[in-house]
């Protein structure tokens, strides 16, 4: 296979299809990923770095997180194996993404998820007619439990016991970055870490495409992205750790919660071997980097991104990234699913009477240097 | 102490098929001592080379992770149930 050969075909994540695990001439039920890859030229001025570019599945179809991608090759397996219901344990996203692809394929969703999610997450599942099986509990909990669900049902869990196949999903997200920076490989990835798992699954995707030719080898540098209230991988690199140690999750990041991470130590052994790093960042840090992203880049991010974009700042200003260097930072969800974690800083003005002398006077009142010079 | 060992479907076709194993032992390490002792061949999946718990193997006391209760060492008390739940990872060229 050329590269070439993908050019009659649609930027969706199914272009790559010969790296995925589906059957022969495989039809895809609906386009999932193909998202953009955006130069962050205001970001990166004010950063002081030269070539940044936000990989932004915050607009992945069809439930707006990279999720979708995972559960796509899923629910491919999940129908081959002849399983009528499928589900996941989930911080909101992934059970955002089965409710969503289920529904399109006629499955039967069933989800868990911790009892204290973001209500905008909750709902999203909800919309597309998915049984929401709440839990007491944080994360780690909901997913032990499912470990034992799928040792007891006949179900196709897609983060358990389909996993095999949810994890190569991953991959296309990298594809995309590779493709969409005119096949080269960036010398740095920020990727944001819960389960520890998409990290690994890009470095897969890039040494694919170095094994057939299609990007020259390079040295790629991993940076894992975690909030400091549940960072088990994170201190795990900075203290050089074999094995990380698990931790109770507390952070508006609900999304990064895990704090027993399935994947953490092969994220931090890629992380350090690849010459990358791992920071954190706090709970206001998230929030500002969530504002900054949108005032300079249009793009709002969920509390995962605010995290990656915030570990991104931190990296640069540590000098663990390179000014001159080419630098991709993974935005994984979209920032109408976590409001609530923003509303604070955005209380809602005051009403004006519908009059132009209104307009005026709030004008006046609040910015009176641009009524001036309006008038 | 008595406690009560649950074995998830993998590791059952080394306990004959047994989805629980009662013994008696004051630690959690005491008990997973007792049962790869009468389960010999599932001794290299609870352990490593080392002799630690492998890392893909998680181990709970009740409802909670041991090592949030000091690791293996932790004391069991009577009627307590051992969850030996199997991480998911992996999936490296």
């Amino acid at each position: 296979m050329r590269r070439e050969d993908l050019a009659g075909r649609a930027f969706s994540m199914w272009r790559y299809a010969e790296f995925l695990p589906l059957p022969e001439g495989y039809v895809a039920a609906s386009a999932v990923g193909g998202t953009p890859l955006v130069a962050g030229r205001k970001l990166a001025e004010q950063w002081g770095v030269k070539n940044l570019f936000l990989k932004n599945d915050a607009v992945c179809f069809p439930s707006l997180s990279f999720k979708d991608r995972v559960v796509a090759t899923a629910l491919v397996a999940a129908r081959r194996f002849g399983f009528q219901t499928v589900g996941c344990s989930s911080t909101g996203n992934l059970a955002n993404a089965v409710a969503a692809q289920a529904a399109q394929q006629g499955l039967d969703a069933c989800v868990f998820i911790p009892a204290d999610l973001e209500p905008a997450k909750v709902l999203n599942t909800a919309v597309y007619g998915a049984r929401i099986v709440r839990i007491h509990g944080n994360y780690d909990q909901v997913n032990r439990l499912c470990a034992q669900i799928a040792d007891r049902f006949q179900w196709g869990l897609v983060n358990v016991n389909l996993r095999p196949y949810y994890s190569e999903g991953s991959k296309t997200h990298g594809f995309e970055i590779a493709e969409q920076l005119g096949w080269r490989l960036p010398d740095n990835v920020v990727v944001p870490m819960a389960g520890g798992s998409l990290i690994g699954k890009i470095a897969k995707a890039f040494r694919e495409l170095v094994v057939l030719g299609w990007v020259q080898e390079r040295p790629v540098r991993f940076f894992g992205a975690q909030a400091t209230g549940c960072s088990p991988i994170s201190s795990a690199v900075k203290r050089g750790l074999a094995r990380f140690e698990p931790q109770k999750p507390n952070t508006i990041a609900r999304s990064l919660a895990i704090g027993n991470p399935a994947d953490g130590n092969y994220a931090s052994k890629l992380i350090l071997e690849s010459g990358g790093w791992a920071e954190d960042v706090s709970d206001p840090e998230i929030v500002a980097a969530i504002k900054l992203l949108a005032e300079t880049e249009g793009i709002f991010t969920e509390t995962a991104g605010g995290v990656t974009a915030g570990v991104t700042q931190k990296l640069i200003r540590e000098g663990r990234i390179h000014p001159d260097e080419t630098t991709v930072v993974c935005i994984t969800g979209n920032g109408l699913k976590t409001t609530d974690a923003i509303a604070a800083d955005f209380p809602a003005a005051a009403a004006i009477a519908p009059r132009l002398d209104a307009f005026e006077a709030y004008l006046e009142a609040q910015l009176p240097a641009t009524a001036a010079a309006g008038a | 102490m008595p406690v009560t060992i649950e074995i998830p479907t993998a590791f059952r076709r080394f306990t004959d098929g047994a989805p629980k194993v009662d013994c008696s032992a004051s630690t959690v390490a005491e008990a997973l001592s007792v049962l790869t002792s009468r389960f010999p061949d599932l001794s290299k999946h609870v352990r490593d080379e080392s002799g630690q718990i492998r890392q893909f193997l998680n181990v709970y006391l009740n409802e909670e992770d041991i090592r949030f209760l000091g690791g293996e060492a932790c004391c069991v008390k009577e009627g307590d149930r051992v969850l030996l739940v199997p991480s998911i990872a992996g999936g490296a060229i």
